[in-house]
């Protein structure tokens, strides 16, 4: 099983109450997973990561153990509750899990969150495969209750989707009870100056307990190098070295277990600490005085292989790579055929003049650059509304007639993109706001958020309406325009519309992605034909750029060159002037 | 003993579930197995990589450059792409169906049309015409189990019962259709 199913699985296992999560890989798979024992545990996409942590809280004073997921850039908009929380510290045991993503796989950052374990105030545990990952998360919801700390469970992308073989066990149930204890958990000065001094004696307490911990290994071999390596960077570092080196590969990684540190390198002549991102553990081992090499053989970026570390240190030297004198065309990821996110692009390419469009975290950042130029930036989860704010401001002291466009998902909306919202509504800001809705989390693989009818466990919901939390900000309704994106004659009217005025707008521009099952089975076999009788070759259907429509360059015509894919929306359609593109099949 | 296979194609293709297969197999077989794959963006219409690795004991999951025994290729300019990937003496089996990028469609980039003659030159190299013994089977959707029937020939391991794997991993209505591709594709690799 991969990494992230078995820390739902241990998690089950050790007892686990409640979990909650925000979408983001490759922490995703999580709760996904965690779902499957819903009858246990109660499981919940929450709108943001600040607000799976606090459920995952509010659960672990009540006595039950609790669990928070999220990718690295979602603990830094979960670190408010986190950072007060360290000092309360559990009733039932919590464990938050931080799935970081060194190499960029998909995210924006490569921050390496272990620096968080003691700047938070947290115990952290770094599991290196899935055996591990069901141990670790059941060992960390004990060392929370034993200790009174919150544990983070640190992951990187190749724990989570690696797979490797793992044994497990039956579930423990586990079951506390709430007690009102104000002095401990309602953190007023007088009571966290208090927690403070506590939560400084329970980190001293476990650091004593991880000198003897058994998930701390040591392999001694040849003594000449001792590697100090956690986490996967271990299994890389064991690989490239193998019985050429000893080895001390911590499980605990916050406290360090400094004694056992110093004598392993008491053991070995020269000290090297393999890891990726921060030199976490490197600046650990010199702040105790002992000199060690490190950085200065792996750089912070990217991540590690056992040849990259083979390279690093000359082992072996570079591997011998096989050369073509041809190239492999670029295959990024592109928006799918029948991606309403093209209709909306492909409206707006047509007055790039006078706006300027910032984006958000989603499906629809694979509008940025050629051909749609969708957006001009995209930072985080929810700025899509509130930089356009500022930046409005700017382009209007400098005499800058563009209008500024934001641009996020509906997911992102619910996430913290209403918040941007409301305060461009209150700063009458020049500015025309969009909410891609596509009526799910499309990114990640299709994840309830709150404008679906039916949430992670399976149960029907009341699905928000976005419409209504717009209006309620108090925008006129003349001012709200829905759309659907793929109609080119009314997404463009509501651009134009917006551009006429130097007000705030909102375009919701809503249709489900098209590859929802429900869309699907809907959709039946509907799709696009293009008539070679009627078609004169002059292109302007595969401006659109769908992976599913080609120009062929034989017969000099467009051509639904995947009709498997064609979803029939009809973008392309809309662009022919000579009625050469159809229609065919879908259900009655 | 450890070998290094990586299976690419593009979203869609199947890799994944070739890669699940052919996992479970050797995990029964009594090997050390580690798989590693990349979700996320590389789902939409992107490059698909998967990553085995098996023998006595295994550690790191992933492989580098230079370090793949085996690549198996679902599409052909993929196999060009993961050409780095191999280890010198390493083989390569691949399809030789082409599945245009986006690139290619809005004329930025050439397809190379000939680049399984020249991965024949580079390393040996095995063609095994997948997509079109599938869709004469009567659906592109197996071209996943014929290229895993010629995988596990490459791999020396025929003797188990791939078949009864295949059987209860696929879904129910495609058993009969897999398992003729899964045929096709060893009798291609022998």
């Amino acid at each position: 099983m991969s990494g992230d199913e078995a820390v739902a699985r241990g998690a089950w296992e050790a007892g686990v109450g409640v979990a909650a999560a925000y979408p983001g890989t490759p922490s995703t798979e999580i709760l996904e997973n965690m779902a499957q024992y819903s009858a246990d545990v109660y499981c919940q996409w929450a709108n943001n990561e600040k607000i799976a942590v606090e459920i995952a809280l509010g659960a672990s004073m009540g006595g039950l153990r609790s669990l928070a997921a999220f990718k690295h850039v979602g603990m830094n908009a979960a670190a408010d509750p986190i950072f007060s929380s360290a000092y309360t510290g559990v009733n039932g045991g919590m464990v938050l899990v931080s799935a970081d993503d060194p190499g960029c796989w998909s995210s924006q950052n490569e921050q390496d969150n272990r620096l968080y374990a003691p700047h938070a105030r947290l115990g952290m545990l770094e599991p290196a495969d899935s055996q591990e990952c069901l141990d670790f998360v059941k060992e960390a919801f004990r060392l929370s209750e034993e200790f009174d700390l919150l544990m983070l469970l640190r992951m990187t992308t190749r724990v989570c989707h690696s797979k490797s073989l793992v044994e497990q066990g039956e579930r423990a149930e586990h079951m506390g009870k709430y007690e009102s204890r104000p002095a401990k958990y309602a953190m007023l000065p007088a009571n966290a100056r208090v927690r403070h001094v506590k939560v400084e004696e329970n980190l001293e307490a476990l650091k004593k307990y991880a000198e003897t911990s058994p998930l701390n290994k040591i392999e001694l071999n040849d003594t000449a190098i001792g590697v100090i390596a956690s986490g996967v960077c271990y299994l890389h570092a064991r690989e490239a070295f193998g019985e050429k080196a000893s080895y001390l590969k911590p499980g605990i990684t916050y406290p360090l277990p400094e004694k056992l540190i110093r004598d392993f390198c008491g053991k070995v002549r020269r000290v090297i600490v393999i890891e990726e991102g921060e030199p976490y553990l490197e600046e650990a081992v010199k702040a105790m005085g002992i000199p060690c090499e490190g950085k200065a053989f792996t750089t912070r970026q990217g991540e590690l292989s056992a040849a990259r570390i083979r390279a690093a240190f000359g082992l072996g030297g570079e591997p011998e790579i096989t050369k073509s004198s041809l190239a492999a065309p670029p295959r990024p990821p592109a928006l799918c055929a029948g991606c309403p996110h093209r209709g909306f692009y492909f409206a707006m390419m047509g007055y790039h003049d006078r706006l300027v469009a910032i984006g958000d975290i989603g499906c629809y950042s694979l509008g940025v650059g050629s051909p749609f130029n969708g957006f001009d930036a995209a930072i985080c989860m929810g700025s899509g509304f509130s930089i356009p704010i500022g930046l409005s401001k700017a382009l209007e002291k400098q005499g800058d007639g563009r209008k500024v466009f934001g641009i996020l998902g509906d997911s992102t909306f619910f996430h913290s993109g209403f918040n941007s919202l409301v305060d461009a509504v209150h700063a009458q800001a020049n500015v025309c706001l969009v909410v891609l809705d596509n009526s799910i989390t499309a990114m990640t693989g299709h994840q309830q958020n709150a404008g679906t009818e039916v949430n992670l466990m399976g149960q029907p919901v009341p699905a928000l309406s976005i419409r209504a939390m717009v209006e309620a900000t108090g925008l006129p309704k003349e001012r709200i325009l829905e759309v659907d994106p793929i109609d080119q004659a009314a997404m463009t009217g509501a651009i134009e519309k917006a551009l006429g005025t130097k007000e705030t707008w909102v375009i919701l521009s809503r249709r489900p992605c098209a590859l929802l099952k429900d869309v699907i089975r809907a959709r039946g076999d509907l799709r696009c034909e293009v008539d070679a009788a009627l078609c004169k070759g002059c292109r302007a259907c595969t401006r659109v750029v769908c992976p599913a429509l080609t120009f062929d360059s034989v017969s000099k015509k467009a051509l639904i060159s995947d009709p498997a894919s064609c979803t029939g929306c009809g973008l392309c359609q809309q662009q022919c002037r000579f009625d050469a593109i159809k229609k065919v099949g879908g259900k009655a | 003993m450890m070998k290094s296979i990586l299976l690419t194609g593009v979203g869609g293709q199947g890799t994944i579930l070739t890669t699940k297969i052919l996992s479970a197999g050797l995990a029964q077989m009594g090997y050390d197995v580690k798989m590693s794959e990349i979700h996320g963006m590389s789902q939409r219409g992107g490059t698909v990589n998967t990553q085995l690795r098996f023998g006595d004991r295994v550690y790191a999951p992933n492989i580098g450059e230079g370090e793949a025994d085996l690549i198996v290729a679902f599409e052909k300019a993929e196999a060009l792409r993961a050409l780095p990937y191999l280890k010198k003496g390493g083989a390569i089996l691949m399809d030789r169906k082409e599945i245009m990028p986006l690139s290619v469609l809005t004329g930025a980039a050439e397809y190379p049309h000939g680049a399984d003659e020249e991965l024949k030159t580079l390393a040996s190299t095995k063609v095994i015409p997948a997509g079109e013994i599938a869709e004469a089977l009567g659906s592109a959707k197996s071209q996943n189990i014929c290229l895993l029937g010629a995988l596990v020939e490459a791999l020396g391991l025929p003797d188990f019962d791939w078949e009864g794997l295949i059987s209860a991993m696929v879904p129910p209505k495609t058993v009969e259709m897999n398992l003729a591709a899964f045929r096709k594709g060893r009798e291609q690799a022998r």
